[in-house]
């Protein structure tokens, strides 16, 4: 479960990102969170892996309060979401498998556990044939799954992705959300941010938009409601 | 840390090293060549120093004794300047002995002396040599004052050249090393600096997969340890075998006997650790400052 309460984000150059923020995600939920550039959308994900800290207001993620938590605690909420980004995020120097081992590796698992862990995730999101490969030898829609893949190693109860769509062709961005829709059906929450119209009005879910760092709509089941 | 994750972290270590080849060619390089200089430096400061000591070692001061000291009085005379704290040893030579001496310096022609035995015009004498050698001037106003000394000499205008000319070039040694010392550490921090640089995305990713800290840093560390070890390996190499080529060149070719020079042992081993270690810890100290600088995320 997610829930802000009165956040708000003031950046040190002064810009007010978010401007009082109140929101409740409950667990398994799917959440689409639109907007114009620069309405705030990416402070609002970031705040809640904890990238940001709000300057006001609380964040309760997973059962910690990001407002309280010690900064040896950050690992252990991080490790307890799972982010992919509209870059993936990947390391160029490690393979396809590595990579998402790379968040087993982290909390310790035994190898036996991180084998078959990332085999399973890499089969959900079908790049079991390339583990070996690195991310420059994929496309675009192979390496978000990669980071899809590794965003759902650790069993996270929620997925935060920041335009994961964004820079992928129409056919690839579909195949990107159904793996997401099939995650979701599995239970895990998902938070994401995105511009893409077409998506938002076709496989409808919650929406939350976002404009000059206030929530002026929250649907359920709503539309992008934007021209693009 | 379980020890499955030690592992980890060394083999992390090493595969990082290997993936940023040309990165990590340019640390150990910039490491070798510091270090390649700074030894030479070290080797030359250390052999003025050798050689300088050696110098004051042969520094002693000649206690002459009055004509008409008895037995008795003189070994008074020793057992007081035994007692000296400064002193380090003692050694009596007769007017006899001193007088054979005398002869023996002057070979063949030793004859012209045939016949002073009997009245043998030399005195009686002390040699005394302090513990170190810049005390000499002061202990031998002391010994002056003693009873039986006829008069005592120790070269006083030339010790006191030698040893400010000793002490400078003492100095002027050590002062490079540690100034080259101090340039080694920065130029190949800054190195390591810049590969790290290069791989801030790699820490942004991992804080943000939940990677803590110290998980972090780990591999760094063994990376750092080894460029700066591996790094300095090589230098070590070059300035031992130039080292012993030169120690051959002097004695051998030159034929400068006189020019004693530290031998390879056990110099080979202090120069082998000590520079190993300063490459070593310069490494890891370069690494871990870098990675600090990312880990605020």
């Amino acid at each position: 479960m997610i829930e802000m309460v009165d956040v708000w984000k003031t950046y040190p150059n002064g810009t007010n990102a978010l401007q009082g923020i109140d929101v409740k995600i409950d667990k398994g939920e799917f959440v689409y969170v639109v907007g114009p550039s620069g309405a705030g959308k990416s402070t609002f994900i970031k705040l809640m892996y904890r990238e940001e800290k709000p300057s006001k207001g609380s964040i309760f993620i997973n059962g910690f309060h990001l407002g309280k938590v010690k900064e040896g605690q950050i690992p252990k909420v991080r490790r307890s979401i799972g982010v992919v980004f509209q870059d993936y995020k990947l390391l160029t120097k490690l393979s396809v498998y590595e990579n998402v081992a790379f968040a087993l590796e982290v909390v310790e698992a035994p190898r036996k556990t991180i084998r078959s862990r990332v085999m399973e995730v890499l089969d959900l999101v079908k790049l079991k044939n390339k583990l070996r490969s690195f991310p420059t030898e994929l496309s675009g829609g192979e390496q978000q799954r990669v980071s899809i893949a590794r965003a759902l190693i650790n069993n996270p109860g929620t997925i935060i992705a920041d335009e994961p769509t964004g820079n992928l062709d129409p056919e690839t961005s579909w195949e990107i959300m159904r793996i997401f829709e099939e995650i979701n059906r599995r239970g895990t929450t998902i938070v994401m941010a995105t511009h893409n119209r077409e998506i938002v009005n076709t496989m409808r879910k919650r929406v939350i938009a976002i404009e000059g760092g206030k929530i002026v709509r929250d649907q359920v089941r709503g539309d992008y409601g934007y021209e693009s | 840390m379980k020890a499955r994750t030690f592992t980890r972290h060394v083999r992390q270590g090493f595969r990082n090293i290997f993936r940023n080849g040309w990165m990590s060619f340019a640390s150990m390089s910039s490491v070798a060549i510091t270090l390649f200089i700074l030894g030479v430096f070290m080797l030359l400061a250390l052999n003025v120093n050798h050689i300088a000591s050696n110098v004051e070692r042969q520094v002693e001061i000649r206690v002459f004794l009055k004509a008409d000291t008895d037995k008795n009085a003189a070994h008074d005379l020793e057992e007081k300047m035994k007692a000296i704290s400064e002193v380090d040893t003692v050694t009596f030579i007769s007017k006899d002995e001193g007088l054979q001496k005398f002869k023996d310096s002057f070979g063949d022609k030793a004859y012209f002396f045939d016949g002073l035995e009997k009245e043998n015009p030399l005195l009686d004498e002390y040699n005394v040599k302090t513990k170190d050698p810049i005390d000499t001037a002061r202990i031998a106003e002391t010994i002056k004052e003693y009873p039986s000394v006829d008069k005592v000499n120790y070269g006083k205008d030339t010790i006191q050249k030698l040893f400010s000319i000793t002490t400078m070039l003492r100095n002027v040694g050590i002062a490079f090393v540690i100034a080259l010392g101090f340039t080694a550490m920065f130029l190949i921090a800054n190195t390591i600096k810049l590969t790290i640089f290069a791989r801030r995305r790699e820490i942004e990713i991992m804080k943000l997969v939940g990677a803590t800290n110290s998980f972090i840093r780990w591999p760094f560390f063994v990376e750092g340890l080894l460029m700066g070890a591996v790094g300095s390996v090589i230098p070590v190499v070059i300035l031992l075998f130039g080292y012993r080529y030169l120690l051959n060149f002097v004695k051998v070719d030159l034929n400068l006997y006189f020019l004693d020079l530290l031998p390879l042992h056990p110099l080979a081993w202090q120069v082998t650790g000590l520079l190993t270690g300063i490459g070593a810890f310069i490494g890891i100290w370069g690494s871990m400052v870098s990675v600090r600088r990312f880990l605020k995320i």
